[in-house]
Order: structure tokens, then C-alpha cells, then sequence
């Protein structure tokens, strides 16, 4: 056995992202549902943009402002859901004990879980996005080089959100089923995708403020109305991100040693 | 202080869920090349040893020395040298034999893997089920999958947890065969939790009989057979689970 056999191994982390790939490519509803309500959101909103477009000035103002946000949305969503589902299906497998009696290390499972949603986040938001072009006209990539930045930027978000879940379905099993597919819908109504953060009542501004995405849905209006791509909200996120992503690496790495103190990483379920 | 002839050391071992020491306060020694058996009643704290002796559960106290390393320091040097297989712990189902292999044999970085996957297959009988889906296998073909899986590394040590539950014979025999095999060709330590005690006649060199956490007695089969005045193994697991003074 040499150093490199114990190290940090990217042969590893690709074995788990392999494990998925060969998930998805065998179960065509799973490639279906990751495209199929992004793009059910995209067309609702594209509706909706086009009535306001006609009755109000502020849609007016950008074409695709709706559009852009829900379909940033989805990059927040599918990349915290990228990450809990991942964990889920390794639940119902009853795959986790294998997976970690091997040398897999947590740090590896951490990446190979944000490479997942990656991949996932890029063919369910790339879908609608490509959808949108045809339907309503619409190319999200016409933002250009700022895309790239609020996309990263809203995934790292997700993830830090998505790791605390993978740690809490560690921690409780599929009890905690339910909080992986609601908790980032209690921060949407305070993250300022479809309004400014101007709109929520001053006592949420400061809760508002310590999200990474409040700053990416500004910028992202900001570039829209205004044609200006605002750096400083840009560097407010990813200060901020760092933070997010730090504390859901921790979390995580807490809920795995808790899960190894009480034993239940052979028997996680139910 | 470990030693060369032992590959698993375990001293004081304790590990307390709410208060219940659910192991209590357990040494023993596994011989390097030998095959031990862990047996006990539901409830013995076997499972809960093994998932220590794997580094799953933190032990509350004592320790654990496997290879001559201690496991809770340097765990992920030691399970590229060790492997387990039980019934109760699943493969992907959507995965064919081959692909769950493919990742796994990724996950202990196995060189050749290819073809260690088509050694494996042929040794176990189960190269016309590679391309079938692990969840359309047969229990004892999952056995037959899940212990390709422990084997693919070539361990050191195997963790075995009722090896052969929910077995025909036919299978059952075959698996402890190629077991039997396995070890006279690689040297290898085999620590089993089992039930069978046929299995444990034909196949332990020592046996740890625990209950209610703790070792109520140790030694070759034939040795405890003759101590309790019995005819069989099955018969002093049953005196020894049914008796409630603790004996050593």
C-alpha cells in the first residue's frame, strides 16, 4: 500500500458520481423529473410574464426578469435537491454501510455529492433554460459572463444548504425525508427572487441580507433594469457563500461523527 | 503493545447507547490466518462489535488494534486492507453486478480491475450474471454479489455477518467452499457472526461466545463441546444462552 492509496483520491469520489451515472442512465423517470419541473416552472412564469408585460410597468421595464429569477431559482433548488436526493437514494438502497466500510472518506463523499448536483442542477435548469428560447423567446444566456457568477454563486448556496440535509438524514434517516425536499422553500418567500429586498418588512432586511441569494436576484435585476453588472453584491455573495459552504461542511462532518457514536450509519432508515 | 501473530486486538472494549452498555468491557484476540466465530444470542452485542471492529460506531472506551494499527487512528489505511459482507446491508438495485463491482473496485482504487472483476465472477460463479440487475437476483445470488464485493480487494481481514442466512444448503456450502478456498490461498482472517453452528463446527478455529454484551467463554469448538459435556456446538450455545452466571 502506498500514501496514494490513503490519500484524498479523485479515483474515489468518481466512483460514487459513476454509482449515479449508472442510476440515471437505467431510470428514465429520474432524468424526466429533473428536467420536468423546471420546465413546468419556466412555462407558468413565462405566462404570467407575458400578462404582466401587457398590464404592468414593471415587467415591462425588463423582458424575462420572472423567467431569469425562476429559472435561478431552480439552480438554488436543484442543487440543495441534487444533494439530498443523492443521500436518499443511497438510503432506500440500503447502500450507506457498504459505501462507508470502504476507504471512502467523508471529505470524498462531500465531493462527489457537490459534483452530482452539478451535473444534475446543469441538465434540469440547462433543459428549461433551452426550452425557454423557443417559447417565450427568452435566452437566459443573453446575461453572458454575470450568468456564469450568479450561477456558481446560487449553487454554493444550495450546497451548503443540501450538505446540512445530507447530515441530517444521516443523523435521523428518512425522518428527515421531509425537511429535504421543504427547507429551501422557507428561505424563498425572504431571498428576493421575484422582489426587491425593499419589499420585505425592515425587520427581515438583515435575515434577507446574510443570504447569498438576496444579493444574486439583485444583482441579477440590477443587470436586467439597469444594464449594470453590481460587483459589490457579487462580492457580498461570495463572501458570504464561503460562510454557508464552511458551515455545511461542518455540519455534515458532525452529524457523520454523531451518526458514528450512536451506530447508525449500518441500520440508517426509517 | 501489538503483536505479529494477531490481527485483531481488542482491549476493554466498551460501547453504552442511553446508559446500557450494550458491549462490556470485552478482550479477545483474533489469530492472524484463523477463522473465529462471534456467537450470542440477538442482542449479544455482536453486530455492535463488528461495526467497531469497521469503524462505524466509535467505541465509548478501549481499543481496538487490527494489522497492528490501532483502527480509531488510521481507519481509512486499514479498510483498504479489510472488507465485510452481510445480508442486511444492500447493493444498489438498479445497478447491474457489473457496474456495482466497477464501483466499488473504484472505491479501494483496484489496479486491473476489469479483469479482478472477471476472476472474482468466475470464482464465484457469476459471470452470466454480470449484466443482470442486482434487485432481480436471488437471495443467493445477492450473497454470492455481496461477497464478490467483500472479496474484491483481496482483505486481509473479512468481516463475515451471518454469511449464510436465508441460504438453500447447496449455496450455503458453496460459499463456505470458496471461503475455505479463499483463505488457504491468501493467508486471510476471517471474523464471522453466525447463527449456523454447523457453519461454525465446519468452519471456526476459535470461537468468542458473548451475551448480553460481555465474553462468557472462548476457545476451539471441539475444546467447548468437550468443556460443557456436550455433543454439539448448538447445544452449548444453547446451555451458555440460556444460563444466566457469567462463566469466564
Amino acid at each position: 500500500m502506498t500514501t496514494a492509496d490513503i490519500a484524498f483520491s479523485p479515483r474515489r469520489i468518481g466512483a460514487v458520481v459513476l454509482r449515479h451515472l449508472y442510476l440515471m442512465r437505467t431510470s428514465w423517470p429520474r432524468m424526466i423529473e429533473m428536467i420536468y419541473w423546471p420546465t413546468v416552472q419556466m412555462v407558468l412564469w413565462g405566462f404570467i410574464s407575458i400578462f404582466l408585460q401587457q398590464n404592468s410597468s414593471y415587467v415591462a421595464q425588463a423582458t424575462g426578469v420572472l423567467l431569469s429569477a425562476v429559472l435561478l431559482w431552480d439552480v438554488l433548488f436543484r442543487g440543495q435537491l441534487g444533494i439530498a436526493l443523492i443521500f436518499l437514494e443511497e438510503i432506500y438502497s440500503r447502500n450507506l454501510g457498504h459505501l462507508f466500510v470502504s476507504p471512502l472518506r467523508p471529505g470524498e463523499m462531500i465531493s462527489s455529492l457537490l459534483l452530482l448536483s452539478l451535473i444534475r442542477t446543469l441538465i434540469g435548469v440547462g433543459g428549461a433554460t433551452l426550452v425557454a428560447i423557443p417559447l417565450f423567446h427568452y435566452n437566459l444566456f443573453d446575461m453572458g459572463l454575470p450568468l456564469i457568477a450568479f450561477f456558481f454563486n446560487l449553487l454554493v448556496m444550495a450546497w451548503g444548504i443540501g450538505l446540512v440535509i445530507a447530515g441530517l438524514l444521516l443523523r435521523f434517516g428518512l425522518g428527515a425525508e421531509g425537511i429535504a425536499w421543504a427547507a429551501i422553500f422557507a428561505l424563498q418567500p425572504i431571498c428576493a427572487v421575484f422582489y426587491p429586498v425593499s419589499t420585505l418588512p425592515t425587520w427581515l432586511h438583515p435575515v434577507a441580507w446574510i443570504l447569498p441569494a438576496s444579493h444574486i436576484f439583485e444583482g441579477m435585476r440590477a443587470l436586467l433594469f439597469q444594464h449594470h453588472f453590481d460587483i459589490y453584491q457579487l462580492v457580498i455573495a461570495g463572501l458570504l457563500n464561503i460562510v454557508w459552504l464552511s458551515a455545511g461542511i461542518i455540519v455534515f462532518q458532525r452529524f457523520f461523527h454523531a451518526a458514528r457514536e450512536r451506530g447508525l450509519l449500518l441500520q440508517v432508515g426509517e | 503493545m501489538s503483536d505479529r501473530q494477531h490481527i485483531i486486538e481488542v482491549e476493554c472494549l466498551y460501547k453504552t447507547f442511553e446508559k446500557i452498555n450494550a458491549v462490556d468491557g470485552i478482550s479477545f484476540k483474533v489469530r492472524k490466518g484463523s477463522t473465529t466465530a462471534l456467537l450470542g444470542g440477538n442482542g449479544a452485542g455482536k453486530t455492535t462489535t463488528i461495526t467497531m471492529l469497521l469503524g462505524l460506531l466509535i467505541p465509548t472506551s478501549g481499543s481496538i488494534t487490527i494489522l497492528g494499527e490501532d483502527m480509531l487512528q488510521h481507519r481509512y489505511r486499514l479498510l483498504h486492507r479489510m472488507n465485510f459482507s452481510s445480508p442486511y446491508v444492500d447493493l444498489p438495485q438498479r445497478l447491474s453486478v457489473k457496474e456495482n463491482l466497477t464501483v466499488y473496485g473504484h472505491l479501494y482504487r483496484l489496479p486491473k480491475l476489469k479483469a479482478r472483476i472477471a476472476e472474482i465472477a468466475e470464482a464465484l460463479d457469476l459471470s452470466d450474471l454480470l449484466d443482470r440487475r442486482y434487485g432481480r437476483l436471488s437471495a443467493g445470488q445477492k450473497t454470492r454479489v455481496s461477497l464478490a464485493k467483500a472479496l474484491l480487494n483481496k482483505p486481509e481481514l473479512l468481516l463475515l455477518d451471518e454469511p449464510t442466512a436465508s441460504l438453500d444448503p447447496d449455496t450455503a456450502d458453496s460459499i463456505r467452499s470458496y471461503l475455505e478456498q479463499y483463505q488457504r490461498d491468501t493467508g486471510a482472517s476471517i471474523l464471522l457472526a453466525s447463527h449456523n453452528m454447523a457453519e461454525v463446527e465446519r468452519m471456526a478455529d476459535d470461537v468468542i461466545m458473548m451475551r448480553q454484551g460481555r465474553i462468557v467463554d472462548s476457545g476451539a469448538p471441539e475444546m467447548l463441546v468437550e468443556k460443557y459435556g456436550k455433543r454439539s456446538m448448538e447445544e452449548v450455545f444453547i446451555d451458555i444462552a440460556r444460563n444466566n452466571e457469567v462463566i469466564a
